[in-house]
């Protein structure tokens, strides 16, 4: 119960090149990642099994790329959260037994489509003081690594000197820092990944 | 979620496939910034870019998250870069503590400490000492004897702290960043110049030799001056005086930069005063009377023997070697 199974449209092609396209990068991370914290909620709200919520935001990126290589979309929001609700759609019509809560409400797309969109109105200045507090909330050995990076610009090497631990631990550091920092700023994920 | 989803890409059992998508997009993005990174490797990052927009997409989503926090580096406060400082004369002995190494100190270090304590380097001299420091914006800040000055280094602002003696600073102008001399509880704020700065207890004295430069109180009863060529500015907390002087008593009083002092009609305690500030061995002129004495004349900052065989000399004084001082007297 509860998996996600395959869908029956968009069974997309590999992007190839267009994953190195400019263009379409640059519109996901102006258009769509700012999105990402009104779609998990969306999700959250149409979709019972809270495991599932990563790997259907993913999906619904997947299928927005793919909809949007040969014409990038304009509004992106309506486009994305269609997107969703028929994600959503496919997946409820393959469960065997189709629960009520399953499907989402129009009343709760509505709403979910007109959430604030809180990113956005984070003025610049203020950027800085968003990014402080999620660094400020990291684990302590991954936050000192990601300060050393981002903030001293050290290498990999000089970090584990200046820590004395590996360079192997560093980079788990780093990419657990990624990781933590890309859901605190895109408010993504129902369960942010524990550092190992 | 189950491992015979579709979505499964690779097979990391107890991760949700996108946990594990993401675990690879950060391997990558990790490596990419590592200084280690090849064409070959973009090449192969291209390529895995391009075989599933999940790829892609867990890519972007990391990488412009981790962007974004390039911002943080404005936390690397004032300053001028990694290697600011390029030593152009190794005269006296010289100290330098770098203290960004603070960060690790202490487990509640937040950012807010940092970003008042990241990336500061101390500078000091020794009695005696003196040291040409070359800033990477092209100013010059130069330290006279028993001096502490920290530099805060980094991106954006210039700003430094004069905490104990004197520096001459010539500063590059650079209306977007103004340079900022924090002093105990006053800040010169140059406009383009070159001057001198100095603490004497809670005094701060400054002379402007070029350009124009504020001086301000920091506090309640903020008191600020603008100088031109020539003032002489003395502030204390609450106040701040400013007097004229010629260009020539300034070349004088900069003679230490050519590691002398230059007297003219200079009360003989105040020279000794002088004196005492660049050597150990201290000069103690015995008698209110005897140091009303004015000399004239140019010294080495070291010659204190000199000096006190010239008022022995000239005025017919005693000098007496004690340990550790000179003592002259009637």
């Amino acid at each position: 119960m509860g998996e996600i199974s395959g869908n029956n449209r968009n069974q997309a092609e590999p992007p190839g090149a267009a994953a190195t396209a400019p263009e379409l990068r640059a519109w996901f991370v102006r258009e769509v990642l700012p999105l990402e914290a009104a779609l998990m909620q969306f999700l959250r709200r149409s979709w019972r099994n809270p495991a599932d919520l990563d790997d259907l935001c993913q999906e619904v990126y997947a299928r927005a790329c793919e909809a949007a290589r040969e014409k990038l979309p304009n509004p992106t929001k309506p486009f994305l959260f269609a997107i969703a609700r028929n994600l959503i759609i496919d997946h409820v019509r393959h469960e065997n037994v189709v629960s009520i809560e399953a499907v989402a409400d129009p009343d709760m797309l509505s709403t979910s489509m007109e959430a604030p969109n809180q990113e956005r109105s984070v003025m610049a200045r203020e950027e800085l003081h968003v990014l402080q507090s999620v660094i400020d909330r990291l684990p302590e050995r991954c936050r000192q690594a990601v300060v050393m990076q981002k903030v001293e610009g050290l290498t990999r090497r000089e970090i584990a000197s200046r820590m004395g631990i590996s360079e192997k631990t560093v980079k788990r550091h780093l990419e657990d820092g990624m990781c933590a920092l890309a859901d605190a700023l895109y408010g993504a994920s129902g369960h942010p990944r524990q550092p190992k | 979620m189950n491992t015979d989803s579709t979505f499964h890409d690779e097979g990391e059992a107890p991760m949700t496939a996108a946990a594990a998508t993401r675990t690879q997009a950060a391997e990558w993005l990790e490596r990419k910034g590592s200084g280690e990174w090849t064409v070959s490797d973009q090449a192969a990052l291209d390529a895995w870019l391009g075989q599933s927009w999940k790829n892609a997409t867990a890519f972007w989503r990391l990488e412009s998250a981790w962007t974004r926090a390039d911002r943080l580096s404005a936390l690397r406060k004032p300053g001028f870069g990694r290697k600011a400082f390029a030593r152009s004369r190794s005269a006296a002995p010289f100290f330098k503590i770098a203290v960004s190494v603070a960060l690790l100190a202490g487990a509640s270090f937040g950012l807010y400490e940092m970003q008042s304590f990241s990336h500061i380097k101390t500078y000091a001299t020794p009695v005696g000492g003196r040291e040409l420091l070359t800033l990477a914006d092209g100013s010059q800040i130069e330290l006279n004897t028993d001096t502490v000055l920290r530099v805060a280094t980094g991106t954006s602002n210039r700003e430094v702290w004069l905490d104990k003696g004197e520096a001459f600073f010539e500063i590059r102008h650079d209306a977007a960043h103004p340079f900022v001399v924090n002093a105990g509880a006053q800040r010169i704020v140059d406009l383009g110049t070159k001057f001198t700065a100095r603490r004497n207890g809670g005094q701060t004295e400054v002379s402007l030799l070029e350009g124009r430069a504020k001086i301000e109180t920091v506090g309640n009863n903020a008191r600020s001056a603008i100088l031109s060529p020539g003032d002489v500015a003395v502030a204390t907390a609450d106040k701040v005086s400013v007097s004229g002087k010629s260009t020539q008593d300034l070349a004088d009083q900069l003679g230490w930069q050519r590691g002398m002092l230059v007297f003219r009609h200079t009360p003989l305690a105040e020279a000794a005063a002088a004196f005492n500030r660049y050597n150990d061995r201290k000069i103690v002129v015995a008698g209110a009377d005897i140091g009303r004495l004015t000399i004239n004349g140019t010294f080495p900052t070291n010659a204190t023997d000199l000096f006190s065989r010239a008022a022995k000399d000239a005025f017919g004084l005693h000098v007496e070697k004690q340990q550790g001082r000179t003592v002259i007297s009637r």
